[in-house]
């Protein structure tokens, strides 16, 4: 019986000792990421950087010939640069309207029921590995694209046609594949915003979709910027979907043009690469880096900012 | 109770260790008894195929150990000329020069490479030439070939594929091509092409399967037995050469050939998508 009383002074030395270790062992696997963090940038720089001491910058950044293999190689990223650039942008225009709208509809609008299905299905599609997606992408949209790509170009002389594998393909895959991140944020941004603004405004007589876009919306704006950056992130580092929709020719990013981006160069080349060809591959993985470090110091500082509006 | 349970446990473990580590460690007595290194210098083409060899050898012979080297057929058969590799790969075959200096060539196996076309395609041969013509972006559409009017798609290989390589260097179109799509794996562009109404593609000769149309060359079928009685000419020698006769080889070099011809060897070469040679 008198063992489950429970006091405070019972076992001390062994209860210190407990809390010491725990503490210890929370410390240790925080200090892993942190490792982690560093050593993939001491890593990337150290196995990125020869390539462009031998190449010259120019020669890799701003050339357009991408040629590895050949008897003198070339290793000019410009296109594939401008390519992830060019595809993550337009994935971002067609998914923002659609994430923001579904998440206005999930916060603001949709009855309970509703809302159980829709957020069921946005959990599903967030769920869904990236490499499903690619394989619909060929089974699905690349036909449709190359139905498109022998309409629009038929009888031409100078079109390379690809077959539906082509920049439109691979941003449409996008577009879907980051639809989760954007809704999931945003909702919570909007559901974030207290209710007393949308009394307030409903009281001064505005209407419900008044409401919505010149107070909720508005209020909710760092959650929703921050809602796209990350969305950024996820399109410019995805690989694997785009590899089975993009075509991987390196080439200036035309909607039907077969093209290849920063992460697919990587993963389409890996396999046999060797020597110079792969310290460049090596190079677009820090060229990659950098972008998603821009990317993640554009995010905290709208989050600071957000804050501070606060 | 609890520390009983733990020790009994242990103790059961222990046991376990010991009675594992007792059945292993048997192997063939004859051929454990070959020990030492073997060096390969050569093509980078065959980096699949000797690495295979050198994982698969170690079943055969635990001692034997295979150190390979990629650095280009030419390089790997000069290295070979002047001593410093017991084993020169090289994926083409040897010119009369590099056979007066004394070099043997043993072909070990042989790349293929069939063109495959969508079913729908009335296409079925196609020269040489023309096959260039496509590959550079000169013929664009099916009709120019005697087929319907429609726009070729060009698919091939990812910059580094060896069967790219091969492909380009038989028909001495390297660094001309013009991919509309660049896969990096053989079955992507089989599936491609059976997908994409008007596609062309290139694979090794042992991924060929009915969901895609084998194209002649020169009127020839692409077909283990055309590749190995020369008919069929978009392919291309693996040659492990050596200094002199396998016969007069350290009996190390001999094990790696004797490998080679065995059942297992044949296995691998089969599995990298080779096809083994007459001889």
């Amino acid at each position: 019986m008198e063992k489950q009383i429970l006091s405070v002074m019972n076992h001390k030395k062994t209860k210190s000792l407990v809390e010491k270790t725990a503490a210890m062992i929370f410390r240790g696997c925080a200090i892993v990421s942190v490792i982690a963090v560093i050593s993939i940038t001491g890593y990337m720089i150290i196995s990125g950087t020869p390539a462009i001491f031998k190449e010259g910058i120019t020669g890799i950044l701003f050339s357009t010939t991408w040629a590895p293999t050949a008897a003198h190689p070339h290793f000019g990223i410009a296109y594939i640069i401008l390519t992830s650039i060019v595809g993550v942008f337009l994935a971002i225009v067609i998914g923002v309207p659609i994430g923001l709208f579904t998440a206005i509809n999930l916060a603001e609008i949709a009855p309970e029921k509703i809302r159980k299905v829709l957020k069921s299905a946005i959990e599903l599609l967030a769920g869904i590995p990236s490499v499903v997606y690619g394989l619909l992408g060929i089974l699905i949209v690349n036909p449709m694209m190359y139905k498109l790509e022998l309409l629009i170009y038929k009888g031409s002389k100078t079109h390379q046609f690809t077959g539906g594998a082509n920049l439109l393909s691979a941003i449409i895959v996008l577009a879907i594949m980051i639809l989760p991140t954007l809704i999931n944020i945003s909702e919570t941004a909007l559901k974030a915003v207290p209710d007393d603004y949308r009394k307030s405004s409903l009281a001064l007589g505005a209407s419900k979709i008044q409401t919505i876009f010149k107070v909720v919306v508005p209020s909710a704006k760092s959650g929703i910027m921050s809602a796209i950056v990350l969305g950024v992130g996820r399109a410019i580092g995805e690989a694997m979907a785009i590899l089975l929709v993009a075509g991987n020719a390196v080439s200036l990013p035309y909607p039907f043009h077969s093209v290849r981006f920063l992460t697919t160069a990587i993963v389409s080349e890996m396999g046999y690469a060797s020597g110079l060809h792969r310290q460049v591959l090596f190079t677009i993985g820090l060229v990659l880096f950098i972008f998603i470090m821009i990317i993640n110091l554009v995010l905290t500082y709208i989050l600071k900012r957000g804050d501070q509006d606060e | 109770m609890k520390k009983k349970v733990l020790g009994f446990l242990m103790v059961l473990t222990l046991c376990l260790g010991l009675t594992g580590c007792g059945s292993t460690g048997s192997s063939d007595s004859a051929s454990s008894a070959v020990s030492g290194k073997v060096s390969l210098n050569g093509s980078t083409s065959m980096e699949k195929f000797v690495n295979a060899l050198s994982e698969g050898i170690k079943e055969e012979y635990p001692n034997l150990q295979l150190e390979a080297q990629f650095t280009g057929s030419g390089a790997g058969l000069e290295a070979l000329a002047s001593g410093t590799t017991d084993i020169g790969d090289s994926s083409r075959a040897l010119t009369d020069e590099e056979k007066a200096n004394g070099l043997e060539e043993n072909v070990v196996a042989i790349d293929g490479i069939a063109m495959i076309t969508n079913k729908s395609n009335k296409v079925t041969n196609l020269t040489q030439d023309q096959l260039s013509k496509i590959y550079t972006g000169q013929i664009t559409n099916w009709k120019e070939l005697g087929g319907q009017d429609e726009a070729i798609v060009v698919i091939g290989r990812e910059a580094g594929s060896g069967t790219r390589g091969a492909f380009e260097e038989l028909l001495k179109i390297e660094d001309q091509c013009k991919y509309a799509q660049e896969l990096n794996e053989t079955g992507a562009v089989l599936a491609k092409v059976a997908k994409t109404s008007g596609a062309i593609g290139y694979v090794s000769l042992d991924v060929l399967d009915d969901t895609v149309t084998a194209m002649k060359l020169d009127g020839v079928k692409p077909s283990e037995k055309t590749v190995k009685d020369g008919s069929y000419t978009l392919q291309r020698p693996f040659v492990m050469a050596t200094k002199g006769k396998i016969s007069k080889q350290s009996k190390q070099v001999k094990a790696v050939f004797d490998f080679v011809k065995s059942d297992a060897g044949k296995k691998i070469i089969k599995k990298v998508g080779l096809v083994t040679p007459n001889k």
